[in-house]
């Protein structure tokens, strides 16, 4: 609390003049933020252009899409919405098994406590290519690659696990207990053993939680790399909108909400149960 | 329990019971078919030559966008100024929504149950659809430009914010709170006083967490024409300029890094 | 004052807490109220002010039932009665000043307490108690720099702030050593008697609820099983309310002066000269 005179504070709070200290001291300082934000924000609210005439036209149509959540239409694209369904799911559940598995080598690699330099620096890149490109950006590269359908959104999917997965791998393991490393050390254990026996049981039950919460986000994302052509409910979802068949993306979002729901539940017991 | 006697009388252990030992080969086995199960619909919906062919493909494609167009570079610093606004404006507009959500749906802070669960479901609504899909929505809504994937962004961002400040919510110490209400404070006035000023470093992090994240989001949002460099990425993909593309993802990958470094400055300054 | 008749808690997982509770308080009466862990204790303070709400009785403070309030009628009756924690219960992450001035609150309206607008008077009197209470230069302070003595003053000057008529508290000295909890206890002895104030003391040390209160009420298991002064208070009926336990050869005085010369050296503080003026009159003022 430097340069604030406490006993004129204390003199006036006598008097019954009292008012907080500001957050940051230096007035300059502070009404230079504030002054840089109110400018920022004027010039970045002058630089949104609206189409007025555009935004009332849709209104309209943003009323019949409220009115079609209150009457979804799960029957007249039944085939449509369950072929992506099951797509999007099977995608998944594959380029997340894939994706955790290729994730432990790049996370152990990436964990610079356990591993020499060179490999260091190789797992982080891989790490910050990953996590850096959205999945839908991964995709369009893939859809190029693999040709249209699930198969480019699974590697897609499974490309992003590997940058989500390793990372926080590699920081649990950065950060674990070390003393059970050197307790098994000390025993004469090979690296495998030390592996198996002092890193793996301190990782093993957040490593579960975090596949059953990435499960989770790959299905989210799996609705949305169908827009590129990589398979799944996605690109239902698009051909719908696209069509102004409100009912039918309506009853796409509602099942892609339920099934959210549904897992985020599974995922809280099996990680009650693994702990 | 696991510790067994052998025929000759010897004590043998084992890290599991029996059972436990089979309900795992039966989990794995289920989940090994499953997967495989799952791997044959994929493959039965893949085209195999066009996989086998990737190698190749890939390689074109490199070779395509090797030398990047630079000065195609200067085009683009309008649609990242329009980025980082989605993102920025998007962040705030999300951020003033989601903290009365929040406070409507921590257990301790709600009014009533029914109020709670209407909260939480806007809170799940919210963070199953993703901001690509909130932009589709509004772009038809609203025409494509730069306010669709402004609301996009904060729709999406009610959700996460929602969740995570309502979890810092049911988490603070009750006592305080307590003591607040016994002098005679109105509702309000215990949030202000006995809540708010325990989950304002984590609100604070949270927002800038998310405002890292939606950068990310906001490059993309063109695609679906809310806006954004995404634009630019769309037209340069049809019209299969590749080497353009190449410079739109030098400019996303500089810009997350910078926003990533920010991000963990503010959230590092905070707590 | 105050008057219980027939109060009773029964929590909804069918525990009862308190059975048959009949109290009452006159004006300016130090009551502590002993008893082991669970006795209710702690159950009875918060009937009081409702911050658990009780299952049956009424309860009167000066002829205002308070088990039927709501909404504004029961911040109006809350602001007569200052509550002190035992764990302080202060606002952390607020300076001292607002965690005093948040005693206001139940008379001061939203928007005004929002953004730090207290009347004059109020501010000027909130200053008062904290000098009162040896923390003048303090006020800009985070609550979480204090000690845990400091902490309980700040609570103590808060809940004086109320003007409340009658201090509930809770444990005030659990969680302080043995030197800081006497002159806490000193504290809220000579307060309530400057301003005429009635006080129910939950303690668990029955050395301290003996020298400071003007009547022990004893709990176990919910009921009332002593009411009395502290010099009736005996080993038989120690005995009645915690149970089998040789009450005599524990040689309480004897250990509390070990202790204290203990507890010196934790609480020498930088601000130990500002803290300990206002008691040091106390203890010169005689014994209370």
């Amino acid at each position: 609390m430097s340069g604030v005179d406490t006993l004129a504070r204390q003199q006036g709070a006598r008097q019954g003049y009292w008012r907080r200290l500001p957050l940051i001291d230096n007035p300059r300082v502070r009404w230079g933020l504030v002054l840089g934000g109110v400018v920022y924000l004027v010039l970045a609210l002058a630089s949104v252009e609206v189409n007025w005439a555009r935004v009332a036209e849709g209104s309209g149509r943003a009323l019949n899409f409220l009115g079609a959540f209150l009457q979804p239409d799960f029957v007249s694209r039944q085939n449509d919405i369950m072929a992506g369904l099951l797509e999007s799911l099977t995608m998944t559940l594959t380029s997340t098994v894939i994706g955790v598995l290729l994730a432990i080598p790049v996370g152990l690699g990436a964990a610079r406590n356990i591993s020499p330099l060179p490999i260091y620096t190789v797992c982080r890149a891989i790490i910050a290519v990953s996590r850096t490109f959205q999945e839908i950006i991964i995709a369009i590269l893939f859809v190029v690659m693999f040709g249209f359908g699930p198969f480019a959104g699974m590697l897609t999917l499974a490309f992003a696990t590997i940058g989500f997965m390793a990372k926080l791998l590699a920081e649990d393991i950065e950060d674990l207990d070390w003393r059970q490393v050197e307790a098994v050390r000390a025993t004469g254990a090979s690296w495998w053993q030390t592996m198996n026996h002092a890193i793996q049981p301190q990782v093993m039950p957040r490593l579960i939680g975090l596949s059953m919460y990435r499960l989770d986000i790959n299905f989210r994302e799996s609705s949305v790399i169908g827009i590129v052509g990589a398979g799944g409910i996605g690109a239902t979802l698009n051909t719908s909108l696209s069509r102004y068949e409100y009912g039918t993306s309506a009853a796409i979002l509602l099942i892609i909400i339920a099934i959210v729901l549904m897992s985020e539940y599974a995922s809280s017991y099996v990680r009650r149960w693994t702990q | 329990m696991p510790v067994s006697t052998t025929p000759q009388g010897a004590p043998l252990w084992q890290r599991r019971t029996t059972r436990a030992q089979w309900l795992q080969y039966a989990a794995w086995l289920l989940g090994i078919s499953l997967f495989l199960l799952c791997w044959k619909v994929i493959s039965d919906n893949t085209m195999w030559v066009f996989v086998e062919d990737a190698g190749r493909q890939g390689s074109d494609l490199i070779s395509r966008m090797m030398p990047p167009r630079w000065e195609y570079a200067s085009v683009l610093w309008k649609p990242m100024w329009d980025t980082l606004n989605i993102a920025t404006l998007g962040t705030v507009l999300g951020i003033a929504m989601a903290f009365p959500v929040a406070f409507l749906a921590a257990r301790n802070t709600t009014p009533h149950p029914l109020v709670r669960s209407l909260a939480l479901t806007v809170i799940v609504s919210s963070r199953s659809i993703n901001s690509l899909i909130w932009a589709m929505l509004l772009v038809t809504i609203l025409g494509p430009g730069v306010l669709a994937g402004i609301i996009a962004i904060a729709l999406r961002s009610i959700g996460f914010v929602g969740k995570l400040l309502y979890e810092a919510i049911e988490e603070i110490h009750p006592t305080p709170v307590e003591a607040i209400s016994a002098t005679g404070a109105s509702r309000l006035q215990v949030m202000n006083y006995g809540v708010l000023p325990q989950v304002m470093p984590a609100f604070a992090g949270i927002s800038v967490y998310r405002w890292d994240i939606n950068i990310r989001e906001s490059t993309v949002l063109g695609l679906v024409g809310a806006g954004g460099i995404g634009l630019q990425l769309n037209a340069s993909i049809n019209s299969l300029a590749w080497n353009q593309v190449s410079v739109i993802f030098v400019m996303i990958f500089a810009t997350v890094l910078v926003s990533e470094w920010v991000s963990a400055r503010v959230r590092h300054a905070i707590i | 004052m105050l008057t219980l008749t027939g109060v009773g808690k029964r929590y909804p997982t069918g525990d009862r807490a308190l059975t048959d509770i009949e109290l009452s308080l006159p004006k300016g009466q130090v009551m502590a109220l002993i008893g082991p862990s669970g006795a209710g204790k702690s159950t009875l303070i918060r009937c009081v002010n409702r911050l658990v709400e009780p299952t049956q009785g009424s309860i009167r403070l000066e002829d205002a039932e308070l088990t039927t309030l709501s909404g504004n009628r029961l911040r109006q009756a809350r602001r007569s009665m200052g509550m002190i924690f035992q764990e302080y219960a202060l606002v952390d992450r607020l300076t001292v000043m607002e965690n005093v001035l948040s005693g206001q609150l139940g008379y001061v309206g939203f928007w005004r307490s929002f953004l730090r607008r207290y009347p004059q008077e109020a501010v000027a009197e909130a200053f008062r108690l904290l000098e009162r209470v040896g923390l003048p230069h303090a006020i800009d302070k985070r609550a979480d720099a204090l000690s845990g003595g400091q902490r309980q003053r700040v609570g103590i000057a808060r809940a004086l702030l109320q003007s409340p008529k009658l201090l509930l508290v809770d444990e005030p000295t659990a969680s302080l050593d043995p030197k800081t909890s006497r002159q806490i206890m000193r504290l809220i002895r000579e307060l309530c008697a400057e301003r005429e104030l009635a006080a129910i003391i939950n303690i668990h040390d029955v050395a301290l609820a003996k020298q400071f209160a003007d009547r022990i009420v004893g709990l176990r298991a919910g009921e009332i099983v002593f009411d009395g002064k502290p010099c009736e208070l005996t080993s038989e009926i120690l005995t009645t309310i915690y149970g089998e336990e040789d009450w005599d050869t524990s040689p309480e005085s004897a250990e509390s002066d070990d202790v204290q010369t203990v507890g010196d050296t934790f609480t020498s503080q930088p601000y130990a000269a500002h803290t300990q003026r206002p008691l040091a009159s106390v203890a010169s003022g005689g014994a209370l």
